[in-house]
């Protein structure tokens, strides 16, 4: 058999043969029989260095407790009580047979995590400004009393800018807990008896992340009455089409879903890098023939992975969700009616419901919903709330409809049972083409007529208009068209027989929003967008409504990102795909569920001792208090539909005002004067403040702090800040936040707003002012530029030194923290951290404080009555006596609350009594905690001593924990069960069985320590898990008939508020990004400048996630910096690089009028031509030098950015549009910005 | 018949997101400590792109791996192993650490302890080598997701021999990742050129393994590996590389690598093969053949003749039942979707890659067809984004056939699998297009897709 001819194989030479063959008798070791190589058997010792390595103690189950949303659960390695590495658990239970898991979860910045323990940027100790600590001892020294201590700095101009202008410049020096506690609490004391507990601010993100962390210094802002900062909107990652078409803040499907759907977008949402583990199912259900499609404006991790890339101009993505919903709504609803598109329309969404049309010139424009109360008295439906009874009419008969389950029947008396989506046989006209004619009122009515509708597809995005028509029909004195007739017309979807200009055919690039118009806008092919829209549709129409979009930063955060997302969720909702698993919104920027809401709520915001909190926009705080606003170069008619209207001379500050006094949105510090000693006023003039405070602001002689915010009594004074990176991360503008609220040294190259374009309304003082702050202290494990700028900063435990819960929008299970070791050094928990914090302060309040009652000016409020304040959305200011003030309708609620405050240490660690007596309210639900109050208070045994006496005692974090988990129906069975009870008789339908295979289950920490435990069913959330199922948002409003919690109850296209027609978005519009060079006369993207200082380019500046850090750790990590490039860098076009002469490596240096950034190029032929990326959060304590222009540290990502306020966000007390916590708000986008980039000097100085 | 079993792994590209998780917990597990600072074990390579260390695959350069002999025999390709052992004392033909790169930390602590100053406080970067400022212009991951591609792709060795193919334009933009290990060579290379005997591949296993203890220093072992996987510890003086995490896998769990791969990208599993059959395989003379030369050194542990030879060659029977139920016999054998990495290097390596699938359709779309069809789907084949020749000089020693039919294979699944997905009857004529039956996509399906951790190790 074998071949004679060839030699058999060997090695090369049979000298070598002899010696490897003589090897075989002096090693212990075999030598391969055709002496290759070495085999060995047994006898392991040459192995032992790597068995050693490997050995150790326990493994402890842990995760990462900030921002990051994959609440991924961590083995957490020990060895010699030493933290030696990470990985991931794979233990979850299974998401079916017949799906992949979701184990492992993890990513490398976590698995990077456990190197902050023992890093040299670790926080070992606590510390304190040295020029602060010498004043402070001194002062103390001789006053003898810390708070006299500290009135006595902060009360003398010359001593207090001395340490704030020291602010960022090293000189941290050591002090002890027990001092650096002192002078914290001291500020706090001396802050709320001098100008009141609203001129303090408490500003911790994410709470899903770790709860415990997060609640403990909520629940002590709460107590005192410090206002809470929020994080959602000022984020950017809020995404504001959420209230307004769902009125929900944001419910998306568990990553789980994705493999459910049959045809999966990526939009503007780079999966593999901010979603790392959830990025398998998408990978993986491609295998089961998802169809994947990129919309990336680079070629982003992802792009790798779909079928197909779209990459579209940045910021232009709403005109090519324009484009696919024309092509959508012209083949799936006007060449042919698909009846399941069709069918959904009708049952979920506002479509079919009628709109008035008001006369302008010589047609119409597009006017409110025409309610019940515009129907005749004896009209089924009417009764109460008529105003917010939206109406169809009835396809067969033509006639009026007010069908069940808008927000006139939430919360009357009469609508019990009727809050539901049951149609009861009729069958709305999705238009009123479509419905008989009986209901034509009498007189000679047009069968269609022109309207008016705003466009801003212009190259600066100004305001044009655009006439369409609708047909028309008359109820009563109205002519009425629906808002799928409008629809039509806004996206360009002709008929025959209308009135108008109307594009020719999808080539037709001269009319919104065909297919070749998106080209010339995006620079996506018309034939592709069209394809995709077509695609996306055809694949819903097949599989029931398996069509989904992620959509990500990509897309959310720009100034006009609502109405971009108002483009998606048009597709995602007339393709019916809303409410199903596999289809729909998945929204992935920053949205973090707290699946144990109620019991979190109730915690966080101390609402088992005192009710309402503080909470504020965290965007328009800064806007103020930063003074951003002074800087502003336009006014807010420059943004609007038809300039020159409500808005004109009209600044944003201004709106902001408007909206503050209105009781849209919260407003702290409330008024020029302290909360307390308002309070007393009105008890000295011997009135209630429901009658002392309207007067006094009617007169003038109480006037809102938003309206005077440099004004000295209006400063926030106290700034504590934990789990958060303020300044060196999310500080839109931060070199304004330096310059003003810090008063110390800053790059800010802006000129003031000239005289002729400064407020209207809000005071304008002539001196800015410089370091507003008294105090910022912060709680950190590692140096940030917030530590590095704080006066006092705490060394906080990492998430691997303690107790806590983690939960997440991306996957169904409640996971914990458990300490691998105990914190090392001097730090503490947060949880400690805060109780001494509150011991101290109870101490200290002894002498200076005692028991004071506070005005708390509440906003209308979500989800409550208060929607009901503002009928048709018609605004009227009592300042300009349009109306009266009056509490919680026309202007904020106001609510005195008593506080003790030498109690408040007894009340952060007990539960207070307003659970039992109060119950909790979770999204209009109400659940009755006395039964869990009492189980708890065995569980966790009762606290002792003071108003905590008998109380259950929450003086560990673990009892938190199962604080947080006994009350809420996420974790606790019975909750869910009863709160789907109490909703059934609002609904009128069966709803409880959702929860009932759980209803005996009460998970507790115990349980989330062993594994990630699932949740159950409950009405806090809108998607059902019941059997199993994947989370998908809304499937119980689909399924279940429940409304959403809007004015129809549907979910909405069109929105009839004033300031929304004012703006021009009452439907989903295309809005380019705003132009920078229009408003604040910044370079025009593209152009090319020869200056002294070289050749420079104007570039669209974007900052998206970095790969090397997100969330669960930082820009600094060392393992991190290894695998990048080691320091700030900025991605660009091997194109534009050229034309500056750039080379990979090379330093550049970023300037805009809002500050300076020093990078390293990464130069890269993936990058599009005419824009690059800094990354988020690249802190300027890594390898940053001083920059060549302002001579000072080169800046961080967000030093070319500034706070741009969309007067829409601050839109309030009406239905949807009203106020909730991270649920509304103007968000810190920081999208639109451009800057100059050019080439420096390669030899830094730092 | 020897038969002999060897731990494998296959990794499945299509799968790859780049996110270094499998870098980081290998390095944070093994060698985060002195002397190792610029150490991967695992690393993950943007290709296109230089690797690490860059250029490692220049053999010309670098000489790694196995040469054939005119006269057809095996021969190291730094020399054969009498020069090697001859020039013992010679600088070794290896990567200087500017190859690699210099690894790096910052003054943290500057940061606390600055004194009140002028400007804010930073961490300036300094060498972990010389403890001095340094200019950070290198590390092991520099061109991650193309940075730096103008200048640093046209040094990629791999794209040297297909470049005519890639434009470095936007429009044309491709690009995947290519984490790697130590390939656990059935010929290793290293052990080979060890003149102290110190690398040895485990009898039960075949883990290759350096003994600390024998180990010498010589550095031999660094230019042998092809695949520069070997690395010198400056610290200690002796060489290390990955160990295929074995205090792991002799108590049953995976190794570091695979087990945190969120991908879910990594099998691991047993593979029995003949050793006699390997020095002939690996001195086939036609680099094309080496990918079915290894493919045959490969038994298939269901045959009761292997069975029986692998008992009598002292395989304890669950290490047979082990191989009869290994992903890596299945990936590689019965559905033919696993390739070796650079078998032209004749080290006969025990990774192997699923080639990376997409972005398929998007050049077909362009033509305004049916992206869906099944008969479109194949022909986008050949005109991938990555151009399959780019994947066969990685995987097939430049054949591009054998990429060309696995790529088929998954777009097959992706159609087969749609019909069912959406309630339609699936055609068996997608899986006979591609030489499969319908139940053999379900099957692959289930491990690519599912990928469940009990049938993934």
């Amino acid at each position: 058999m074998t071949t004679q001819q060839t030699p058999p194989p060997g090695l090369d030479t049979g000298i070598v043969e002899g010696l490897l063959k003589a090897r075989r008798f002096f090693k212990p070791k075999e030598v391969s029989a055709d002496l290759r190589t070495l085999h060995q058997k047994g006898g392991r010792d040459a192995d032992t260095f790597y068995r050693d390595r490997w050995a150790h103690d326990k493994v402890v189950r842990s995760t990462h407790g900030v921002n990051c949303t994959g609440s991924c659960s961590w083995k957490v390695y020990v060895k010699d009580g030493i933290i030696t590495w990470e990985a991931q658990q794979t233990d979850y239970p299974s998401a079916g047979p017949d799906r992949p898991d979701y184990e492992p979860r993890g990513c490398p910045r976590g698995a990077a995590f456990s190197w902050y323990t023992y890093s040299p940027t670790r926080v070992r100790y606590p510390y304190v400004r040295g020029v602060l600590l010498e004043m402070y001892r001194e002062a103390k020294a001789r006053l003898g009393d810390p708070v006299l201590a500290w009135r006595d700095i902060t009360g003398d101009p010359e001593r207090s800018k001395r340490y704030k202008a020291a602010r960022g410049k090293g000189g941290l020096v050591r002090a002890g807990w027990g001092e650096a506690v002192e002078m914290i609490a001291a500020a706090h004391v001396a802050t709320i008896a001098d100008h009141g507990p609203d001129r303090i601010a408490g500003f911790s993100p994410i709470p899903a992340m770790s709860m415990v962390s997060h609640g403990v210094g909520s629940r002590f802002y709460s107590l005192i009455g410090g206002a809470m900062l929020s994080f959602y909107d000022w984020y950017a990652d809020l995404p504001v089409a959420s209230p307004q078409v769902f009125g929900d803040q944001t419910d998306v499907p568990e990553s789980g879903d994705w493999w459910d759907a049959g045809y999966l977008i990526m939009w503007g949402s780079n999966v593999p890098v901010t979603r790392t583990p959830d990025a398998h199912w998408m990978v993986e259900a491609r295998y089961r023939g998802q169809k994947v499609i990129a919309v990336a404006p680079d070629y982003a991790d992802n792009v790798k992975f779909a079928d197909e890339w779209l990459a579209p101009v940045p910021g232009t993505d709403g005109a090519l969700a324009m484009a696919m919903g024309h092509v959508v709504l012209k083949e799936f609803f006007v060449d042919r009616r698909t009846p399941y598109f069709v069918d959904y329309a009708r049952s979920y969404t506002d479509l079919p419901f009628l709109i008035r049309l008001e006369p302008d010139g010589e047609g119409y424009v597009p006017g409110k919903f025409l309610t019940a109360a515009d129907l005749p008295p004896g009209t089924p439906g009417r009764g109460e709330h008529d105003e917010f009874k939206t109406v169809v009419l009835e396809e067969s008969t033509g006639a009026p409809v007010v069908p069940n389950g808008s927000l006139g029947f939430r919360f009357g008396e009469a609508g019990a049972g009727k809050w539901n989506l049951d149609l009861e046989g009729v069958a709305p006209a999705l238009s009123v083409a479509d419905a008989a004619s009986a209901a034509a009122g009498p007189g000679a009515v047009p069968d269609a007529v022109p309207v008016t509708l705003p466009r801003f597809d212009t190259p600066d995005g100004a305001a044009a208009e655009i006439v369409r028509g609708v047909p028309v029909r008359r109820v009563g004195a109205h002519l009425v068209t629906t808002v799928f007739d409008l629809l039509l017309a806004q996206y360009g979807v002709g008929r025959d027989g209308l009135p108008g200009k109307w594009p020719t055919g999808y080539d037709d690039a001269t009319s919104p929003c065909t297919p070749a118009w998106q080209e010339a806008i995006t620079g996506v092919p018309a034939r592709k967008a069209a394809k995709i829209g077509r695609e996306f549709a055809a694949n819903a129409e097949e599989s029931n409504g398996r069509s989904m979009i992620l959509m990500g930063a990509g897309t959310n955060h720009w100034f006009h990102s609502d109405a971009i997302y108002r483009a998606f969720l048009t597709l995602t909702t007339i393709t019916g795909s809303q409410g199903r698993n596999g289809g729909g919104w998945a929204h992935y920027v920053g949205q973090e569920k707290v699946r144990p809401l109620t019991g979190f709520t109730q915690y966080a915001n101390a609402l088992d001792w005192s009710r309402p909190p503080r909470h504020m926009i965290q965007t328009a705080y800064w806007f103020l208090h930063t003074d951003q606003f002074r800087y502003d170069a336009f006014t807010a008619d420059e943004l609007s539909g038809r300039p020159g209207g409500r808005w004109a001379g009209m600044t944003t500050a201004d709106i902001l005002a408007q909206s503050a006094r209105l009781g849209w949105s919260p407003s702290y510090p409330t008024f020029d004067r302290s909360s307390l000693q308002v309070v007393d006023d009105a008890e000295a003039a011997g009135q209630d403040v429901g009658t002392y405070v309207p007067a006094q602001l009617k007169s003038g002689d109480l006037r809102f702090a938003a309206e005077d915010p440099d004004a000295p009594e209006n400063f926030p004074r106290v700034l504590g800040i934990w789990r958060s990176n303020l300044l060196g991360s999310s500080a839109k503008g931060d070199e304004y936040f330096l310059r003003h609220l810090l008063g110390t040294d800053h790059s800010v190259n802006a000129s003031e707003t000239p005289a002729d374009k400064r407020p209207r309304d809000v005071v304008w003082r002539d001196e800015a002012p410089a370091g507003k702050l008294d105090l910022l202290f912060t709680l950190d494990f590692r140096m940030t530029s917030t530590t590095i700028f704080s006066d006092i900063v705490l060394p906080a435990a990492t998430w691997y030194e303690k107790y806590d819960l983690s939960s997440t929008d991306m996957h169904p299970y409640v996971n914990s923290f458990n300490p691998a070791i105990a914190p090392p050094w001097q730090a503490r928990t947060d949880f400690e951290a805060f109780h001494n914090i509150a011991a101290e302060f109870s101490e200290q309040a002894r002498a200076h404080l005692g028991t004071r009652k506070d005005l708390v000016a509440v906003p209308l409020t979500h989800d409550t009555p208060d929607a009901l304040a503002t009928p048709s959305g018609i605004v009227k200011d009592w300042k300009f006596g349009e109306c009266e003030p009056i509490p919680g309708r026309t202007m904020p609620k106001l609510v005195v609350v008593e506080r003790d405050y030498t109690a408040i240490a007894d009340k952060m660690r007990s539960a207070g009594p307003l659970l039992a007596e109060l119950g909790a309210t979770t999204k209009g639900i109400t659940f009755d905690l006395a039964h869990e109050v009492d189980l708890l208070r065995d569980l966790n045994g009762p606290a002792r001593g003071g108003v905590a006496e008998g109380r259950p005692a929450l003086e560990q974090d673990r009892q938190v924990c199962e604080f947080i988990l006994s009350l809420s129906g996420t974790t606790n069975g019975h909750l869910a069960t009863a709160g789907f009870h109490t909703l059934e008789q609002r609904t009128g339908q069966p709803m409880a069985d959702l929860a009932a295979e759980h209803e005996g289950k009460r998970i507790r920490f115990a349980d989330t320590q062993a594994a990630p435990t699932p949740v159950i069913t409950s009405p806090e959330w809108s998607g059902s898990e019941s059997g199993g199922r994947r989370y998908s948002a809304f499937t119980i409003n689909v399924e279940r008939l429940k409304p959403w919690h809007t004015l129809s109850g549907r979910q909405s296209f069109y929105l009839d508020h004033d300031w929304m027609s004012e703006i021009g978005e009452n439907m989903p519009i295309y809005r380019p990004p705003l132009n920078m060079a229009v408003l604040f006369g910044e370079t025009p993207v593209g152009e090319r400048a020869d200056g002294t200082a070289g050749t420079t380019i104007a570039v669209r500046y974007l900052t998206p996630h970095n790969k090397w850090s997100i969330h669960s750790e930082y820009q600094d990590n060392l393992l991190m910096l290894s695998l990048s490039r080691g320091g700030p860098a900025v991605w660009m076009s091997n194109l534009d690089a050229a034309k500056i002469g750039v080379s990979d490596n090379d330093w550049i240096e970023c300037v805009n009028r809002n500050g300076v950034v020093v990078a390293r190029a990464i130069v890269s032929h993936r990058m599009p031509e005419g824009t690059v990326y800094m990354h988020h959060a690249q802190d300027r304590l890594i390898d940053v030098p001083l920059s060549e222009k302002s001579g000072k540290r080169g800046g961080i990502h967000n030093s070319l950015t500034r706070i741009m306020m969309k007067p829409t966000h601050l839109v309030g007390g009406y239905a949807q549009l009203s106020y909730a916590f991270n649920y509304i708000g103007p968000t810190g986008n920081q999208r639109d910005e451009v800057t100059l980039i050019r080439r420096r000097s390669q030899e830094v100085q730092y | 018949m020897r038969v002999m079993a060897q731990m494998a792994m296959v990794m499945n590209l299509d799968k790859c997101i780049g996110c270094h998780t499998c870098s980081v917990t290998c390095k944070q597990a093994w060698t985060n400590r002195s002397g190792t600072e610029y150490v991967w074990f695992n690393n993950v390579e943007t290709r296109p792109g230089q690797g690490y260390p860059r250029t490692y695959q220049d053999q010309d350069t670098w000489q790694g791996g196995w040469t054939l002999t005119k006269r057809g025999r095996l021969k190291l390709k730094a020399g054969g192993r009498l020069k090697n052992l001859a020039t013992i004392f010679a600088s070794p033909k290896m990567p200087s650490m500017s190859d690699y790169y210099e690894p790096w930390t910052y003054d943290y602590e500057s940061l606390t302890t600055a004194p009140a100053q002028q400007h804010t406080p930073v961490a300036r970067p300094k060498s972990l080598l010389s403890g001095k400022d340094m200019n950070i212009s290198w590390s092991a991951n520099w061109d991650d997701n193309l940075a730096g591609s103008t200048e640093i792709v046209p040094g990629d060795p791999v794209l040297a021999k297909v470049s005519d193919k890639v434009k470095l334009e936007f429009e044309q933009t491709f690009m995947f990742y290519l984490p790697r290990i130590c390939e656990h060579c059935l010929n290793p290379a290293c052990a080979a050129s060890c003149p102290s005997g110190a690398i040895y591949k485990r009898e039960e296993d075949g883990i290759v393994l350096v003994d600390q203890d024998a180990c010498r220093g010589w550095r031999k072992c660094v230019t042998g590996c092809p695949y520069k996987k070997v690395y010198f510890n400056h610290r200690t003086g002796k060489a290390e590389k990955c160990t295929f995490c074995f205090p792991r896998i002799e108590v049953g769990l995976p190794t570091v690598c695979a087990e945190t791969c969120v991908g879910r990208l990594r099998y691991i599993g047993l593979v029995l093969y003949d050793a006699d059959l390997v020095l002939a395989a690996a001195s086939v003379p036609d680099e094309k053949d080496l990918l079915r030369a290894q493919r045959d050194c490969f038994l298939d542990p269901h045959d009761p003749t292997v069975v029986r030879a692998a008992e009598a060659a002292g395989i304890a029977h669950d290490w047979v039942l082990a191989a009869q139920r290994s992903p890596i016999w299945s990936l590689i054998n019965d559905y033919e979707v696993a390739l070796p990495l650079h078998p032209e290097y004749r080290t006969m390596p025990m990774v192997w890659y699923i080639p990376p699938l997409s972005p398929v359709v998007d050049v077909v779309a362009e033509t305004g067809e049916d992206a869906e069809d099944p008969g479109n789907l194949f022909a986008a084949i050949d005109t991938l984004r990555i151009p399959v020749e780019y994947l066969a000089e990685l995987f097939t020693a430049g054949d591009p056939v054998p990429v060309t039919n696995v790529l088929r294979r998954l777009a097959a699944m992706r159609s087969y699998m749609r019909e069912i997905n959406m309630g339609r009857e699936p055609e068996e004529s997608i899986a006979t297009a591609v030489g499969m039956t319908g139940a053999d996509i379900r099957g692959m399906y289930r491990l690519l897709a599912l990928a469940k951790y009990d049938e993934r190790y």
